[in-house]
């Protein structure tokens, strides 16, 4: 693929259809009524000269480049803040045009650096391309440090990691500062000054890095000249093509053009077209791709016969033959159960689906779990009961029809910043906002956004608050009737048992720590108020409920008739890339792809004919059953794709005696990460920039992830799967990743109409696609649930038994943070460590001030199965008596902390609810966290 | 957290807690259902063998819902 440039129609569609004809040039051409004649003028074919329009901004007006003659129009209009009308006659280009456009790009001239042969956008700089197309000759004013009072002496800003502003070459079009406010909605810009002496500033006039700016690129994608510009564009020069693929970090799935000179990654920008994204990026998926070339990277298999041994290099053929010879050796002497594996949801479904299938056809049993056990099982399960499928029901774009959204368990201007940046948006247009949070987040009151309730509840009573707020719908008479009764089933029982004493707001109060009218106002909003969606995350999954709590936001949404439509549903936020796609897959132990039961006979029999082997028709082991196994002897191998277990999951001492236990472990990943110090093979992965397969986001997105280069290893994951299938004697073998998804397809009913060359086609594919919705299904449940009937479940709250004592008295809740993602593994290993070098605590400063801590302090944080040392953050967005932090980094480990507590209906870790004490650690102790070291097998 | 009692023990009495608001009768079968989708089979043994040998931390009806596994009820 050459470079993609994508057209530029200078202003934003307007929706509706097209009724309005007017002539551009003598082309006639119909648009929708509110349409820029700039706009209609692309669509009729004819390019606009234009410097301060671009089409994901409204239209400003300020360069004057844009003009227009339109008969029986008094002058030269801008065609940018013209709306067509009806017969409208438009002329683009005469003498008298071209006239008053050299004009102005004189004025720019005379006030620009001509430095354009040295200067980093040559080649990919519209003030460049505008004097072209406007035949600009000579400038009557000079030039450069020949012309009168300029602006060329302005310092440059390099304060920003990953962008430079050079202020010299600002043109003052206000692009970017339109950006951070259209399309971020942080409004770390503005234009400080007036006139002559405008400037493009940051926040109050300090640095990029020290202002609000989140880094997310925007303002780099709008500017027109050099004066945002990428360093790594500064250092390398301008990119010669583009591949486009899709961002590997969080479940937003961002669609971004891949630019490179050769192999060589120059930048990633966020593709206009992408369905989930549309242009927008965040920081991590816009630059912190540097871990994939990283020197950490493992680009040769390693092996070794005990852990305390050193790793040996080895060839590829080596690596698979120890693999499988042990394999096959513990199994024979422990039995076809005692090995299994884990699915990452950091890689492709083709690999994902490989990985599933070789233990179900050459392990011989169903020992596969996915790390999407640890984050979000409980959507799968909650949702499963209640509408018949393991899936968000709504597409991204779904929630600019919203008209109240409620934010339970979620930070997404953190963990998803562009559906944050949507979602920031949408309220700002007049949606109202509901958030339950222990903490006050920053969509709780940002600029123009704040929030109509937030409910601090203490961690650990979603499900008596969600069962308060359906108490309310049902007791003040706000069930959608006529829904219920139409759509819905055992809704008389679940009425009952709601309608109890115990849910109401009042007797939960005390409970939850909110104040019961609070919650009764709150549901009141979520019930009257429109269109109402609820977007959850891991603060409703990761506890000991969490699939309670999912079965009750189902409950309420079906009672309110808020399913099957634009701007409402239930909607998981996905924190890895794929992990809706690594549960489609069928890397759960009791689900084959799709979902389906290993006890369902029609299904297995689908696999058994195609693989030629029978099915284990009974669940296999999760990954805390794993663990339990290892420690009692029954369980002996492990094969780990892509995920950091020992650093991600709970109870970090009791993964380590797991690990430790193990007689052998085999790791795939990119780096030797803390699982792979228990390894005794480590198989080289592929980062996304060499993969070739697709990622599934959380609005069911399938996106093609293409390889911008030939894997560094030498071999795509999948490949490295079918080799070891087949050195323990199972013939697994494709030709390409599209024929992996190829046989997803044809086993697959949700995946029917799924292949490369209709993603190719189409873009992405939301799933289920089939013959029905041969394009897939944006919004799930329309007409049915999936189940046929929505069923309405009882969600007892029973309390987690993790409580604060006197010894531990404060709550820990973990979460993510912007600039990070997940262990850190990737972002560790880029620049972005300039914003998040360390985990910190965070608790509010009455906490801090009865324990002597001051911000900045060492603490020791413990809890009753460990201890850790880290740096305290006094912060008031903190409730008294709960702390938070992060899990990014292995030095601090918050899971040493983290109990074996998990969700009743699918172990899904109960990372939210941990008690702890926090002391001050006195100077002279040393702050290193101590070392858990692993016994050696 | 580790208390002594057996991980398979300590997962079904979790599971027994969520249904404890139904009749006894009721809340075995729905566990021993959810136990049957959900569990691998050693652990479903081991949960029997806790059962049949007397199960001192096991709840009631997460006992009864070991028994239904047994009988295949």
């Amino acid at each position: 693929m050459t470079l993609l440039k994508e057209p530029d129609f200078g202003t934003p569609a307007r929706p509706g259809a097209a009724t309005v004809e007017l002539t551009v040039d003598g082309v006639a051409v119909r648009v929708p009524p509110g349409t820029s004649v700039l706009r209609a003028a692309k669509e009729a074919g004819v390019d606009v000269p234009k410097l301060c329009a671009t089409d994901n901004l409204e239209a400003f007006g300020s360069c004057r480049l844009c003009v227009v003659e339109i008969d029986g129009v008094r002058g030269t209009p801008a065609s940018c803040t013209t709306p067509v009308a009806a017969g409208m006659v438009v002329r683009t280009q005469n003498e008298r045009l071209g006239k008053l456009r050299r004009g102005v790009m004189e004025l720019y001239i005379s006030d620009h650096p001509l430095d354009c042969l040295t200067c980093s956008a040559n080649g990919d700089c519209e003030l460049q391309d505008m004097a072209g197309v406007t035949g600009l000759r000579e400038v009557r004013y000079g030039s450069g440090v020949d012309a009168g009072a300029n602006h060329l002496d302005l310092p440059t800003d390099s304060s920003n990691p990953y962008f430079d502003f050079e202020a010299s070459k600002c043109i003052a079009c206000s692009r970017c500062v339109r950006a951070c406010d259209e399309v971020q909605g942080t409004l770390a810009l503005t234009i400080e000054g007036r006139g002559f002496d405008s400037k493009v500033a940051a926040g109050a006039g300090g640095s990029f890095f020290d202002s609000d700016c989140v880094s997310c690129g925007a303002c780099v994608q709008a500017c027109p000249t050099a004066t945002l510009q990428e360093k790594s564009v500064v250092e390398l020069g301008m990119p010669t093509r583009t591949v486009l693929t899709t961002c590997a970090y969080c479940g937003v799935g961002c669609s971004f053009k891949a630019e490179l000179r050769g192999d060589e990654l120059v930048r990633m920008v966020p593709y206009k077209n992408g369905g989930a994204n549309e242009g927008h990026s965040c920081v991590k998926g816009r630059f912190a791709f540097g871990y994939a070339s990283h020197p950490d990277r493992v680009l040769e298999p390693m092996v070794r016969d005990k852990i305390s041994d050193p790793w040996r290099t080895v060839s590829w053929p080596e690596a698979i033959s120890f693999t499988a010879r042990r394999l096959r050796e513990i199994q024979a002497a422990h039995g076809q159960g005692s090995i299994g594996a884990i699915t990452s949801s950091r890689t492709t479904n083709e690999e994902v689906y490989a990985v599933q299938k070789l233990v179900r056809a050459v392990f011989g049993n169903n020992n596969v779990d996915t790390c999407a056990r640890v984050c979000h099982s409980p959507t799968g399960y909650g949702l499963k009961q209640t509408f018949g499928e393991s899936a968000g029901t709504q597409d991204f774009r779904s929630v600019d029809e919203s008209d109240v959204i409620l934010v339970i368990g979620s930070n997404p201007t953190d963990a998803h910043p562009v559906f944050g940046s949507r979602m920031k948006q949408r309220i700002r247009q007049g949606a109202k906002l509901i958030v339950i949070d222990p903490r006050r987040i920053d969509l709780v009151r940002t600029p123009h956004v704040e929030a109509a309730y937030h409910l601090e509840l203490r961690p650990g009573t979603n499900v008596a608050i969600v069962n308060a707020l359906a108490h309310v719908v049902v007791t003040e008479g706000l069930v959608d009737r006529e829904f219920v009764a139409s759509r819905c089933e055992d809704f008389e029982a679940w009425e009952t048992f709601i309608a109890q004493p115990e849910h109401s707001p009042e007797a939960v109060a005390d409970i939850c720590g909110v104040p019961a009218d609070k919650i009764r106002a709150a549901a009141r909003l979520y019930a009257t108020g429109g269109n109402a969606a609820i977007y959850y995350g891991l603060g409703v999954t990761e506890h000991s409920q969490g699939s309670t709590m999912v079965m009750g936001m189902a409950n309420l949404a079906m009672a309110t008739g808020n399913i099957g439509r634009p701007g409402v549903g239930v909607n998981p936020m996905r924190g890895q890339n794929n992990v809706q796609g690594s549960c489609d897959m069928g890397s759960f132990p009791h689900e084959l792809p799709g979902y389906r039961h290993v006890s369902n006979d029609d299904v297995r029999e689908i696999y058994e004919q195609l693989w030629g082997t029978p099915i284990l028709n009974e669940p296999g082991l999760r990954i805390p059953n794993m663990f339990d196994a290892a420690i009692d002897g029954s369980f002996k191998a492990l094969f780990v794709q892509g995920e950091d277990i020992a650093q991600s999951d709970p109870n970090t001492q009791h993964v380590f005696a797991a690990l430790g236990a193990l007689e052998l472990l085999v790791v795939q990943d990119l780096f030797v990460n803390e699982t792979a110090k228990f390894a005794h093979v480590l198989l080289p992965g592929t980062s996304f920039l060499e993969k070739d397969g697709t990622f599934t986001n959380a609005e069911r997105r399938i996106n093609r992830v293409r390889p911008i280069m030939a894997p560094r290893t030498g071999k795509q994951e999948w490949e490295i799967i079918c080799e070891i299938a087949q050195a323990m004697g199972y013939p697994m073998q494709y030709e390409s990743a599209a024929r992996i998804m190829d046989e997803i397809a044809l086993t697959t009913p949700t995946f029917t109409g799924v292949s490369f060359d209709r993603l190719d086609e189409l873009g992405s594919i939301q799933w289920p696609c089939d013959v029905d919705h041969p394009e897939g299904t944006p919004i799930m449940h329309s007409a049915e649930f999936t189940r046929g009937k929505g069923r309405f479940m009882e969600t007892v709250y029973v309390p987690t038994s993790e409580r604060s004592t006197r010894k531990f008295p404060l709550i820990l809740t973990t979460g993510r943070i912007l600039s990070q993602y997940n262990v850190g593994a990737q972002t560790r290993r880029t620049a972005n460590v300039a914003w998040h070098s360390e985990d910190v605590l965070e608790l509010h400063p009455h906490d801090a001030e009865v324990r002597g801590v001051t911000d900045g302090d060492l603490i020791a944080l413990s809890s009753r199965v460990g201890r850790t040392e880290l740096r305290a953050k006094i912060s008031d967005r903190m409730p008294v008596g709960v702390c938070y932090t992060t899990f990014h980094h292995p030095v601090s480990g918050a899971n040493v902390v983290t109990t074996d507590n998990s969700d009743w209906a699918t172990n899904c870790p109960e990372y939210k609810v941990t008690a702890v004490q926090v002391d001050l650690v006195p100077t002279s102790v040393a702050a290193v966290p101590e070392v858990v070291v692993a016994g050696g097998k | 957290m580790s208390s002594g009692v057996p991980p398979y023990v300590r997962l079904a009495n979790e599971i027994a807690a969520q249904f404890a608001h139904r009749a006894p009768a009721e809340a075995a079968t729905a566990i021993a259902n959810h136990l049957r989708v959900t569990w691998d089979p050693r652990m479903k043994s081991a949960l029997i063998e806790y059962a049949r040998s007397g199960g001192p931390d096991l709840a009631p009806a997460a006992a009864q819902a070991a028994h239904h596994l047994q009988a295949g009820s």
